[in-house]
């Protein structure tokens, strides 16, 4: 290992314009000539649209344009999609009502998109929006999961009946019924999955300009994924063609999936800078980015495990209601279905499994992938049920985690997936080593003492990262494919650039990925570039999300970086004239058996283009190469956390005194950033186990839509974390890494979970578990006793 | 010294500088990093507007619309405050210094550095906010801090990414490292 290959832990390239204020997120743009927009949102949850009048807004000061749905409609702007078709039980597709940018007759939750308001600045803009007259008629609204498709409730969208977007289902349900009727113990438990805001911290922002010499649009965007972003656009919004059409994603504040997606707002921008001939520019207000940003989780579930006497698993059963919100949002219809039910096998051997999901509208924000996306869901229904059958069997947690893991692999579980590497087993005996296992009952004595109630709570999770194999996912009803591509560009000085589609807003790429070059090209970390966010830069790319930049994105550059070395060494062959197949090429040096002189990768790159030493029918000049990689499976991360803490039940408080946590996530280029992508995501499954929770009251009103009122964990809520790796390098790709960016927000809520309802005694708590809940939860007897 | 708007703005200014042609305007002289800026404001103008729209100083940022994230924080006549709060009129006279103000002869401040050698960012967009936050802690609280003061001053600055583990550490650091220097209080 090199002091920058892989494996180092190298300090971030990024960091320096991060900490002196010098990075340049969206916002930080203006355009010459630049207005800004504002939009007039739907201040009821369902309503009719009678009228809307513009002419007040019109007439205010510095008012530049009034713009609504129709408009949109007339110049055929076509709405927002959602690229994932799932199809019902019976092989109908889902029914899916449109999406528009702006409404034109219907708002269906607070906050959707009325009206847009461009001013020459954002106060006269502003105010020129409250100029806005819109006459509403208000319908009843559907914010309750549980009842939403009852008969008799209201219809959100004529296309779907009953408010039901799918009945989807995967496994074999007559097997799973089978197990269950000869099991010797069932479990059963329902599970709320509470509905979160993502929050990153910079507020989405877009700026859309268009330049008529050259017919070109151009959008600056807060996007995890400006290829795909082009593609919405341009194929299905058609708001001009891919070569017209410039989208780029300059330094992004977080996404956490939030920024996947392809949203309103931006494709306003677009659409009325052509319009008004003005750059526009808009910036989400952090009230706007809880009502309109995509949300996350949202899942009522009832779950169900079969046992034999000895505690083997037999099977699984769940049936959930996913609330998709008013709209299908870009990705929404795979993640309550693909990214869920195919990891509800977990770490363990269970022979048959079936699960059923019903899709739902209500009268909410949409929902969509928010970090995990589907498998922090799924780890939680199983991780809780693997816990209370535990206790309710009289069997340690660890050991009848333990006695019920996968062994061998690859392993075919009975829903789709083929996990290839891990061992299990070795991350458990890890992590009780390091929490110490065998001293919790003293420490709970110790608690009790003071009169607080201690629990220690596993959860043993997996995920499906990498994502993901092209043909598999086409299968599956994805609209794209999933690969990602790259281009090494060798300049004649030797320094590197590499063009990725990946998109980093927090995880480093510009280090990690020069981590790879640096060590396979043998030049130093300094002389590499890493390029991405900018459509005219980089060809296409499919963006980062489903921790797939490592396990994908790399994997493209370290083939472009294969057929670079390639192209070098005949390069090499012909300067050092020898036989192109005995020059070898090791630490950045070109030798040869042939000959005791030798070639720095620098000299060799100056030949490429000089071009001196060979003619045009030996060799093409240059050095400069791409790759496409698609990879060929899923990558399986793998862990345990470990959560122990206290919960006081005088006053309902929970204080989270340890946090272990060991992962398996293959081969590591970057331990410091690998760790601090786990350490964020524990924050955020802390979060969404103890504090955060979307809460909308039955008129559709929003009652969670600031920081004063949606509890963001802060660095007082968290403790300090003890990670450790136990890698199994990944089969499936060149690098042998699996992926990490999901892995604690996956893990955390039921580690959580299980220590909280380990120190009460009882099952009967929910997420969030905030004071008030476990003041409550605290105040019913144990029904079963505490282990002790 | 010079002004930033007239009231007869031209057109091109105006674009820059969100205000209400209507609204009454009034001079305020400020130091901001070192340097003297006297300009005509609305004064409904916050001084995180003031600095990233009228200054360009975008390394301050604004992440929320309630005064509880702390992306904005700065510091006004050696404290912290949050500039999403501050009326740019309220610093008629005072003194400010912004992320961008706080590294001296193109060498970084030890609470940078410390941010940097301990990993103690991701996104980068809570940063700015986060140092200028933690070099008040230091010279409200001393240069030796312990995980639980750290974590109980932060109360102010949310962070998405890190998971604070990696912040506590690096503000630990810096705030050792600032042993004896004075640090970026006007
Ligand atoms: S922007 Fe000032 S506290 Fe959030
Ligand atoms: S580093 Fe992204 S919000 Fe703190």
């Amino acid at each position: 290992m090199t002091a920058t290959g892989i494996g180092a832990p190298v300090k971030r390239r990024e960091d320096q314009r991060f900490i002196t204020g010098n990075g340049r997120y969206t916002d930080d743009i203006n355009r010459p000539g630049q207005t800004y927009a504002v939009f007039v949102r739907s201040p009821h949850a369902h309503a009719k649209i009678k009228s809307i009048d513009t002419s007040q807004a019109k007439a205010s000061p510095g008012c530049v344009a009034v713009l609504t749905g129709k408009e949109l409609a007339a110049d055929k702007v076509g709405g927002l999609i959602c690229g994932w078709m799932i199809l019902n039980k019976d092989g109908t597709p889902m029914k899916a009502g449109a999406h528009p940018a702006l409404a034109v007759d219907t708002v269906r939750y607070v906050g959707d998109h009325v009206a847009v308001v461009i001013g020459e600045t954002l106060v006269e803009a502003k105010d020129a929006a409250e100029k806005v007259v819109v006459n509403y008629e208000v319908l009843p609204a559907v914010t309750d999961l549980g009842s939403a498709q009852a008969p008799g409730q209201p219809q959100i969208h004529p296309e779907a009946p009953g408010n039901t977007v799918y009945n989807w289902h995967l496994g074999d349900k007559s097997a799973v019924d089978a197990a269950f009727a000869s099991a010797a113990h069932v479990t059963k438990i329902n599970l709320v999955n509470n509905r979160l805001v993502p929050n990153a911290i910079e507020p989405r922002a877009a700026i859309g300009e268009y330049d008529a010499g050259q017919d070109q649009l151009t959008l600056y965007t807060t996007s995890q994924n400006p290829h795909v972003a082009r593609l919405v656009l341009s194929a299905f919004i058609g708001l001009a063609p891919e070569h017209k059409l410039r989208v780029i994603a300059p330094d992004v504040g977080g996404g956490f999936g939030s920024k996947i997606f392809i949203y309103a707002e931006e494709t306003v921008c677009l659409w009325a800078a052509r319009k008004v001939k003005r750059p526009v520019k808009w910036t989400c207000e952090r009230t706007e980015a809880f009502l309109c940003d995509a949300h996350g989780r949202d899942h009522l579930t009832t779950a169900e495990l079969a046992m034999d006497a000895s505690g083997k698993i037999l099977a699984l059963r769940a049936k959930t209601k996913a609330n998709l919100g008013a709209y299908l949002s870009t990705f929404a219809s795979s993640v309550p279905t693909y990214l869920y039910a195919p990891l509800l096998s977990g770490q363990y051997n269970i022979p048959s499994i079936y699960c059923e999901v019903d899709g739902v509208y209500t009268t909410t924000a949409p929902v969509d992938a928010y970090r995990g996306a589907g498998r922090p869901e799924a780890t939680f229904v199983v991780e809780r049920l693997v816990e209370v059958a535990a206790r309710e069997m009289g069997k340690d947690p660890a050991e009848f985690r333990r006695i019920n893991f996968i062994t061998s692999f690859p392993h075919a579980t009975p829903v789709i997936m083929t996990y290839d590497t891990g061992d299990y087993a070795a991350c458990l005996d890890k992590a009780l080593e390091l929490i110490d296992y065998k001293g919790l009952p003293a420490r709970k004595a110790e608690s009790a003492r003071k009169g607080l109630k201690r629990g220690l709570g596993f959860s043993a999770y997996i995920e499906a990262c990498g994502i993901a194999p092209s043909q598999a996912v086409g299968s599956l009803g994805a609209g794209v494919g999933l690969w990602e591509s790259a281009e090494v560009r060798v300049n004649p000085t030797g320094s590197v650039e590499v063009l990725t589609g990946s998109h980093s807003h927090g995880q480093g790429h510009e280090t990690t990925f020069a981590q790879l070059v640096s060590q396979r090209l043998g030049v130093p970390i300094e002389t590499v570039s890493i390029v991405h966010g900018d459509t005219d830069k980089v060809q296409f790319g499919m963006g980062t999300y489903g921790s797939r930049s490592g396990a994908v994105g790399m994997s493209a550059i370290f083939n472009a970086i294969d057929k670079v070395i390639v192209k070098a060494k005949k390069v090499a062959g012909f300067v050092l004239e020898v036989p192109e197949d005995t020059v070898d090429f090791k630490d950045g040096i070109f030798s040869s058996t042939a000959t005791n002189k030798t070639l720095t990768f620098p000299e060799v790159a100056l030949q490429a283009y000089i071009a001196h030493k060979f003619t045009g029918a030996q060799l093409e000049p240059g050095l400069k190469e791409g790759a496409f990689y698609d990879p060929t499976n899923f990558t399986f991360p793998s862990g345990v956390h470990v959560c122990e803490l206290e919960v006081d039940p005088a006053t309902g408080t929970t204080r989270i005194d340890r946090w272990v946590a060991v992962d398996d996530f293959g081969n590591l280029i970057n331990p410091m950033i690998v760790e601090g992508q786990v350490h964020g995501g524990i924050a955020q499954g802390v979060g969404q186990a103890l504090l955060e929770g979307a809460v909308y009251d039955k008129s559709g009103q929003l009652l969670t839509a600031s920081y004063m009122d949606y509890c963001m964990p802060r660095a007082s809520d968290l403790p300090s974390y003890k990670i450790e790796m136990a890698s199994t390098p990944c089969p499936s790709n060149p690098l042998g890494v699996k992926g990490c960016g999901e892995a604690g927000a996956i893990a955390a809520p039921a580690a959580v979970m299980n220590a909280i309802t380990d120190a009460l005694g009882h099952e009967e708590i929910d997420m969030p578990a905030t004071p008030q809940a476990v003041w409550r939860a605290a105040q019913k007897a144990p029904r079963r006793m505490v282990a002790e | 010294m010079f002004s930033i708007f007239k009231k007869s703005a031209a057109p091109d200014a105006k674009a820059s500088a969100p205000q209400d042609p209507g609204a009454p305007i009034t001079t305020v002289t400020v130091t901001v990093n070192g340097r003297t800026v006297t300009a005509e404001v609305d004064p409904r103008m916050l001084l995180s507007q003031f600095l990233r729209d009228s200054l360009q100083l975008t390394g301050t940022h604004v992440g929320c619309d309630t005064s509880q994230c702390g992306a904005c924080v700065v510091h006004l006549d050696g404290r912290a405050v949050k500039s999403c709060t501050t009326l740019t009129l309220a610093c008629d006279g005072g003194s400010v210094t912004t992320i961008e103000g706080l590294s001296q002869d193109g060498t970084l401040h030890p609470m940078q550095e410390a941010f940097r050698n301990n990993h103690g960012l991701q996104c980068g967009f809570c940063t700015p906010g986060m140092i200028m936050s933690a070099v008040d802690i230091v010279n409200r609280k001393g240069n030796t801090l312990d995980e639980a003061t750290v974590r109980a001053e932060l109360e102010g600055n949310i962070c998405r990414c890190t998971g604070y583990h990696n912040i506590v550490a690096a503000v630990r650091e810096g705030a050792a490292n600032m042993t004896g220097v004075k640090q970026a209080a006007e």
